[in-house]
């Protein structure tokens, strides 16, 4: 568990590192994601005992992922003014843009899905 | 011996008290959905949001005092983004399988989720702080509130278009899919996660497992995909 936790922390660093060097405009994190899915489809089967402490510290972090935005959240009472004068404006584009989004997404699935004519069994 | 209102004052300045009362607050939270059947309109995060902020303004706390003690938890979004490659590299023989609609869908859906927020944010008059904070909205907090702060946006309006984003979705894609006639659980599943990131699916998980497997890639690739969008079209909004 302890080992897991490190190494994700090791990839954070490795990505927030790789974007200070190069002065790309994508999150650290995001960076550090995309680097341990590569290694950990590279190690396939190998380094067992780290890779399982790694899937061990993922699934308690993405189980409470939640929690992790509580503290930010909080940070909108000091935001109150904003978010009461353009209240109904923000609700407006929360709902539509969601439903929008959808729609485009479950359509484009679909529609590409039926262009590829084949079926993914257990769908 | 001290009073009680000297122990307050003594607390109140130190980060346990904080740190205790977000985890405290968080396991009631996550206590009040699990015994209401996981409905989304009481989602542990929203719920825990307005508790503390209740208690924040009732006892007068700034929030730069509060965030000393949550800090601790603020922190792990970063891990937590990273992690999101054990779920991601266990499912890829899935994902690869069905590369080209989940290509297309992911292109065509983070392009939605930002340019319907463009549009839809200058019909209505939002203004360019907002806005900013608006667009990573579709994409899991930690990722969208990075995203957010890079460009000048405001990180904590970002945490709550956020989380609206994911309970609104999560409330009307079974609505919305079965009056579309969609029974598709791959792509209701996909659409979901990414619309509405780990909030819907936790959701997608409930109605149907393959729904939830498909909405986890989807949150996945859409962190990556809109931290590139969204910056695109911020520097499109400022040139």
């Amino acid at each position: 568990m302890l080992r897991g936790l490190a190494a994700l922390l090791f990839f954070q660093l490795l990505g927030e590192s790789l974007v200070f060097l190069t002065g790309v405009p994508v999150p650290g994190p995001v960076v550090g994601l995309v680097l341990l899915f590569l290694v950990l489809l590279a190690l396939r089967g190998r380094w067992r005992e780290t890779v399982a402490a790694v899937e061990a510290a993922a699934g308690a972090l993405l189980g409470n992922l939640g929690l992790f935005f509580v503290p930010a959240g909080v940070g909108v009472v000091a935001l109150w003014g904003v978010v009461q004068d353009e209240g109904g404006a923000i609700a407006a584009v929360l709902v539509l843009s969601a439903i929008f989004t959808l729609a485009v997404t479950v359509w484009t699935f679909l529609a590409a899905r039926r262009l590829l004519g084949h079926k993914d069994t257990a769908a | 011996m001290k009073s009680p209102v000297d122990l307050w004052v003594y607390l109140s300045t130190s980060p346990l008290i904080w740190l205790t009362l977000t985890l405290c607050t968080w396991i009631f939270a996550s206590e009040i959905s699990r015994r209401l059947d996981r409905n989304p309109l009481v989602n542990p995060v929203l719920t825990s949001i307005l508790l503390l902020s209740l208690i924040m303004t009732v006892f007068d706390i700034p929030y730069q005092q509060f965030f000393q003690g949550a800090q601790f938890v603020h922190f792990l979004l970063g891990p937590a983004t990273v992690a999101i490659a054990v779920p991601l590299s266990r499912q890829w023989e899935r994902v690869r399988r069905l590369l080209l609609p989940i290509a297309a869908a992911l292109l065509a859906g983070s392009l939605a989720a930002v340019s319907s927020v463009l549009l839809l944010g200058a019909l209505t008059g939002l203004s360019q702080e907002v806005l900013i904070s608006f667009l990573p909205k579709s994409a899991t907090a930690g990722v969208a509130m990075a995203i957010s702060a890079s460009l000048g946006g405001n990180p904590s309006l970002t945490a709550v278009l956020v989380i609206l984003t994911g309970i609104i979705g999560a409330l009307i894609v079974t609505p919305f899919m079965n009056l579309m006639g969609i029974r598709d659980y791959a792509a209701r599943g996909f659409a979901v996660g990414l619309t509405s990131h780990g909030i819907g699916t936790a959701r997608a998980y409930e109605v149907d497992e393959t729904a939830g497997l498909f909405a986890g890639i989807a949150m996945a690739l859409n962190a990556v995909a809109t931290s590139i969008v969204v910056p695109l079209a911020a520097a499109w909004l400022n040139g």
